[in-house]
């Protein structure tokens, strides 16, 4: 992976404490990518909308406006990948990021490297984006995976470049367990990091769009004290 | 010794024999009044009946005899005076007998007989009456008194024409004709009206006594309910409160002394409660205080750590003491934020606030995961860390991985730091209900005593020794409160010389408590040279 990879890339950074903010701007500039600052939680889906950014780093703690809220409305106006930066390594504050929306999180104090890592990771463009046409089905779910489109029952489910790569990661292999870990490794591309929040919440996230009942799932499957599996290809022909 | 530890054992069987009774007498107030009123009633009761019974039974028998005398002395005087007449003592004897005779058997409440002293020179008069009396019924002993002119009684038994016998009072008085023979008079008093009176003022009592008991115990019913309700009550309501239902509070009704009770309750909840409320109330702001230590402290670590780094980075370009200063600068920096990291992690479980999140987890993984990652930390000090003794079947628990991870990077960690270039060797054994994982190093041991000290904070094995292992003197006590927060184990092992080991135990379905542990904390190493 070379740096040219993501050059250029826009980042929007909201946060209030303006020597962080300008740290943040100086070890993003270095990685050639052009950050944009935004300092009041108010004002950041205005400033998202003006900036259109590739990737948006996210104080969790903003005054005016709770970065919870923030990441909830840009979420829903787009899929953009949102990496929240937080104070607390408690798993509430974590998983309540992740919850509303927000790919991944990095908790300070961090290191440069650690931050760097993961934004381009969010950035980078994904190996699977082949113009060969791709087509995968588990249960009553169809994915055109170059067409980034994915349907069940006819309507077309929204999901974040994130939810898609994970739920594409899980059906090419029908049937195969994927462990947290591998998970992580194929759909985040971390090697070492060994935060199973991170996957189990975009699971459920990704089980509440995809799923009929989300507390009885037949697409993104539970293997008990493993991993998680596709369901089968043909569910809803066996139950229709 | 045998006799010392069969007496307690027989104990044991008897109390379990009586068992039911017991156990009952022993838990209910109710039962014990009821039974004690049952028990002192019934014994006042058969005294007092006895007693009187015996009385009435006395006055009766010498109200009988009065009146038996006095008939007789009537009976005697109508008997000498006709015998006085001067008639001829052969028909004045028989005149004597119908006198007498006919009230006797008109009122049925006596009968009269004139025995002849000498048997051969006179008549028996012996009445035909219900009775049946016979001469031979009369006691030798009354009839010696009333030869010798004396005017006796005698309680006797006779047998009825019917066979049966009946109890009956004789007087007798000697009769002396002018002329002739002496005779006898008896009076035979049946006393079976005696006994039949007597006999239903006992059933009375009886029946009045019963009726007492029954009453009694029915009071003492209603007073033990009227006491062992509020009491109950109270019970339930403390045990309720001590179940953490603060605001419980019992009825207080009237002024009495359960009333009291009532409100002195109330008075020791509520101020149980409010000390509670206090105590939370100072829990909640700690942990917002470290909460909020943690966010402003955070903050500009962060900065200052990306400043650090990047001037690391650059440390090339700089006059070398500028280059060391910018090393010195992260490394510490490092430390600091371990130590951050650390002190929050205690004051959370300080402040309570530490919260285990469970979920089935390969426990075999994360050893191998924490193995892995300290591989770089064990090749840079030439140790080898063993896992041969780590079986490669998945091992299921419902553990938190975020913090079994913890403590086994710090063990690890610990290990490889302390083994002076020796083999760490890591072991997992597992049974139905719980996983162990031992971390056994060869590095100079623990002296006596360390073994529980090593989890102190900030304990350090050797003081004189160089701190140059970069630890915060926090992680093992962070880890044991990790262990605690699962219900497990962990405990330390060592000697000087000899090295150390530490062993994990934690139980494989969450919140079961751990009895036994699958692998021993103690050096296997001998036990496995002498297999």
């Amino acid at each position: 992976m070379t740096r040219s990879d993501t050059a250029g890339a826009k980042v929007l950074v909201v946060d209030d404490d303006p020597a962080l903010a300008e740290m943040l701007g100086i070890v993003l500039r270095a990685e050639g990518w052009t950050p944009a600052f935004v300092a009041d939680g108010a004002r950041a889906v205005a400033a998202f909308r003006d900036t259109h950014p590739d990737l948006v780093l996210l104080d969790l703690m903003l005054p005016g406006r709770d970065g919870i809220d923030v990441c909830r409305d840009i979420r829903a106006e787009s899929g953009v990948p949102i990496v929240v930066l937080t104070a607390r390594g408690d798993t509430t504050d974590v998983v309540r990021g992740l919850e509303t929306g927000a790919d991944d999180y990095v908790v300070k104090p961090f290191k440069p490297a650690e931050l760097v890592a993961r934004v381009r990771a969010r950035l980078r463009s994904r190996p699977d984006a082949s113009a060969e046409p791709e087509q995968l089905r588990i249960g009553p779910v169809e994915i055109d995976v170059p067409g980034h489109v994915v349907m069940r029952e006819g309507e077309q489910i929204a999901l974040t470049p994130l939810e898609f790569d994970l739920l594409v990661a899980l059906a090419r292999r029908p049937g195969a367990v994927f462990t947290r870990q591998v998970l992580l490794e194929q759909v985040w591309g971390y090697k070492h990091v060994a935060d199973t929040r991170l996957v189990n919440v975009h699971v459920q996230r990704l089980r509440a769009k995809v799923e009929r009942d989300p507390e009885h799932p037949e697409v993104v499957l539970t293997v008990r004290g493993v991993g998680y599996k596709a369901g089968p290809v043909g569910a809803a022909d066996a139950e229709g | 010794m045998t006799e010392a530890a069969g007496a307690p054992r027989a104990r044991a069987g008897l109390i379990r024999a009586l068992g039911w009774p017991v156990r009952r007498w022993h838990r209910s107030l109710r039962v014990r009044v009821v039974t004690a009123t049952f028990a002192l009633a019934a014994v006042v009761l058969t005294v007092l009946g006895v007693v009187l019974s015996e009385q009435v039974g006395r006055s009766l028998v010498d109200a009988q005899r009065r009146q038996a005398l006095a008939e007789a002395d009537t009976g005697l005087a109508t008997a000498q005076k006709i015998l006085r007449s001067g008639t001829d003592p052969s028909t004045a004897l028989p005149q004597v007998d119908v006198a007498l005779n006919p009230i006797a058997s008109r009122a049925a409440t006596f009968e009269v007989l004139l025995l002849p002293t000498d048997p051969l020179h006179g008549t028996p008069y012996v009445p035909i009456g219900l009775l049946g009396v016979q001469a031979a019924d009369v006691p030798a002993s009354l009839r010696k008194q009333v030869v010798q002119q004396q005017e006796a009684y005698a309680y006797t038994d006779i047998t009825t024409p019917g066979g049966g016998t009946r109890s009956v009072l004789i007087v007798g008085a000697p009769l002396s004709p002018p002329s002739g023979t002496s005779y006898e008079m008896y009076y035979v008093f049946p006393l079976d009206q005696v006994q039949s009176t007597l006999g239903h003022i006992r059933t009375r009592l009886l029946e009045g006594a019963i009726a007492l008991v029954v009453l009694l115990m029915a009071v003492a019913v209603i007073v033990a309910r009227q006491v062992v309700t509020p009491v109950r009550l109270a019970a339930r309501t403390a045990s309720r409160f001590a179940a953490g239902q603060l605001a419980e509070r019992m009825d207080v009704r009237g002024g009495d002394d359960l009333a009291q009770l009532a409100t002195a309750f109330n008075e020791m909840a509520g101020a149980l409660q409010q000390q509670i409320a206090r105590l939370e109330d100072l829990s909640r702001v700690q942990r917002r205080f470290t909460a909020d230590v943690s966010h402003e402290l955070r903050t500009p670590l962060t900065t200052v750590r990306m400043a650090a780094d990047v001037l690391f980075d650059a440390r090339d370009s700089y006059p070398p003491a500028v280059a060391r200063s910018a090393e010195l600068l992260q490394s510490e920096l490092n430390r600091f934020e371990g130590l951050l990291a650390d002190l929050l992690e205690i004051s959370r479980y300080d402040a309570n606030a530490a919260v285990l999140e469970v979920e089935p987890v390969d426990v075999v993984e994360l050893v191998l995961g924490v193995v892995d990652g300290a591989a770089a930390l064990a090749a840079g000090r030439g140790v080898t860390l063993d896992v041969s003794d780590v079986p490669r079947t998945p091992v299921l628990a419902e553990v938190d991985p975020r913090r079994v991870s913890r403590i086994l990077r710090n063990l690890v960690t610990n290990a490889v730091e302390y083994s002076e270039g020796r083999p760490v060797e890591i072991a997992l054994r597992a049974d139905e209900a719980t996983v162990a994982v031992r971390v056994r190093d060869h590095g100079p041991g623990l002296r006596p005593g360390d073994a529980t000290r090593v989890f102190d904070r900030f304990w350090r094995a050797d003081p004189s020794r160089a701190r140059n292992t970069g630890g915060t003197g926090l992680g093992l006590s962070i880890a044991l409160e990790d262990a605690r927060l699962h219900g497990g184990w962990l405990g330390a092992w060592g000697r000087p010389g000899e090295g150390a080991a530490f062993r994990l135990v934690l139980p494989r379905t969450a919140g079961r408590p751990v009895l036994t542990a699958p692998l021993p904390l103690e050096d296997v190493l001998d036990v496995a040279g002498a297999r």
